[in-house]
């Protein structure tokens, strides 16, 4: 991922900032510039998620793609946030930790590397509520 | 709106292909195609290219002209598009094909899919087919494909209570099926202990729920109805085409356990086709994962959801089950060259319905095959018949 890329993205990587619609009250994450329910009505602002949720689903990849590969195995889920979207992060935690139901809250941390001496990608993460 | 018919068909052996190209993969299946119709280059007056990534897998862009151009057909000028959902490429291309013939815009098209994906090494591969789901917030996260997957089977035997063995009962079948086809991949037949046994790529799917890496291309070729017997004694007719989209990601589909775009998909081919789904004797679906297959059984309306596992183990999918699925060995045993499965599903169709499937023949008239892109934001189905 280009350095562009990864940088005009920053806010949402590193604080959960996604939108809401002020005329439907629909919040999103990842966010969209284009409420899909009232289209051209809706009126997209910031909106700041407080990064507390739960685990919908999660896996455990043992085979990663390059960029990840030195972290296998690592615990992967789909997080639904308490204000109702759901997005794909990584949960720090042991592989047979993880569970459906879990709570889980934001974390920062770093995601990746674009190369051995290339930029540092950081971003959210989830760790498990005590 | 005119009827349309597939009137020659042709596919390579699927497999690690180390000696052949990405070009002379698709000239091969061009070539068999043709000779099937008994047609000459002269003759086409288009074609539509399924190709999901040449540009990460052999660093080549512009793939229509390239085919079109080592096909002999670039000196005759014809339109020459590639296609590209995903997995699904393949499946999209043949239905581009099919509006082509039946809009009257176009007579003989041609319908290919083509992917050459072992010129790189396994990260890449991964890499590139990630691609197919959303880049910046599944895949910067670490999701990979089998990854996704995982997470559909995690959910779904928690909520129906799917078991491990049952799962691996789709991958015992279409390894038997693929044992049977000359062009499959992988010939052999395994055990529920080879596939639980094999190692964990993302839990709870192992190696042997995969579909593997492969390197093939299919092409089909699509002309009116009324024109058909010009060309072939075995025409068969394409009775319906539905193609849907759902949300790139997983997780902001309604139901994780539910591919949304099968359903209506499928809807709209039987719809299209005006059959019921007890007509459908046999149907090629996109198990790229063997959770893959169970969900599409059951989206497509086959049976109830969280049943399909049960009636897998039982034998009702197998080649003399109630409802034969994946004749070819699909995706997991025939193989998955992701652009060529669309057009491969088709070829398998129309090659059990004028009764040439030698060592896997299925009694049947009307066949259906159902190819997904992504985790299921793209879906398209087709239904043919004698």
């Amino acid at each position: 991922m280009s350095v562009a890329r990864f940088w005009r993205k920053q806010p949402q990587r590193y604080n959960l900032e996604g939108t809401r619609c002020e005329t439907c009250g629909r919040v999103f994450f990842p966010p969209r510039t284009f409420c899909p329910d009232c289209r051209r009505d809706g009126k997209i602002v910031e909106h700041r998620f407080t990064g507390t949720g739960t685990v919908v689903t999660h896996t455990v990849i043992r085979t990663a793609s390059e960029q990840f590969d030195a972290q296998t195995p690592y615990v992967l889920a789909i997080v639904q946030l308490d204000e109702g979207p759901r997005l794909t992060a990584q949960v720090i935690c042991a592989p047979e930790e993880v569970s459906i139901g879990m709570l889980v809250k934001k974390a920062f941390r770093r995601i990746g590397a674009e190369s051995a001496s290339g930029p540092l990608y950081y971003g959210t993460k989830f760790v498990p509520v005590e | 709106m005119r009827k349309v018919a597939v009137i020659g068909v042709g596919c390579t052996p699927f497999g690690e292909k180390w000696e052949t190209s990405f070009r002379n993969l698709f000239v091969e299946a061009g070539a068999l195609a043709l000779e099937d119709a008994g047609l000459s280059g002269e003759q086409i007056d288009e074609m539509f290219v399924g190709n999901m990534s040449a540009g990460r897998f052999v660093e080549q862009e512009h793939v229509g002209a390239l085919i079109a151009d080592y096909a002999g057909l670039a000196t005759n000028h014809i339109p020459s598009t590639r296609v590209e959902a995903a997995c699904a490429s393949g499946g999209l291309a043949f239905r581009q094909a099919v509006t082509a013939v039946a809009s009257g815009m176009a007579d003989i098209v041609v319908a290919a899919g083509v992917e050459k994906m072992t010129d790189v090494g396994t990260g890449v591969s991964v890499d590139a087919l990630a691609g197919a789901a959303d880049r910046e917030w599944e895949g910067f996260a670490g999701a990979t494909f089998p990854g996704l997957y995982a997470m559909i089977a995690t959910e779904y035997m928690h909520r129906y209570g799917l078991t491990r063995e049952q799962l691996a009962a789709v991958a015992v079948k279409n390894h038997r099926n693929g044992a049977k086809n000359p062009r499959a991949q992988f010939r052999s037949e395994i055990t529920v202990d080879t596939v639980i046994n094999s190692s964990l790529v993302a839990d709870p799917l192992r190696l042997f729920d995969c579909s593997p890496i492969t390197d093939g291309a299919a092409a089909v070729i699509v002309a009116p109805l009324d024109r058909a017997r010009e060309f072939t004694d075995t025409p068969i007719r394409v009775l319906g085409s539905g193609q849907a989209t759902d949300t790139i990601s997983l997780h902001d589909r309604r139901d994780i356990c539910t591919l949304d775009a099968t359903m209506v998909a499928g809807e709209r081919a039987f719809h299209a086709a005006g059959v019921e789904r007890s007509q459908i004797d046999m149907i090629e679906v996109h198990d790229c994962f063997t959770i893959a297959e169970l969900c599409a059984i059951e989206d497509l309306g086959f049976c109830a959801k969280g049943q399909a596992g049960l009636l897998t183990e039982e034998g009702a999918t197998a080649l003399d089950g109630d409802l034969p699925v994946n004749p070819s060995g699909g995706l997991k045993a025939c193989g998955h060259p992701v652009g060529a499965t669309g057009i491969k599903q088709i070829y398998e169709i129309v090659t059990q319905l004028r009764g040439e499937a030698t060592g896997r023949q299925i009694d049947g008239e009307i066949g259906m095959t159902h190819n997904v892109g992504g985790t299921g934001a793209t879906v398209v189905c087709h239904i043919l018949g004698v």
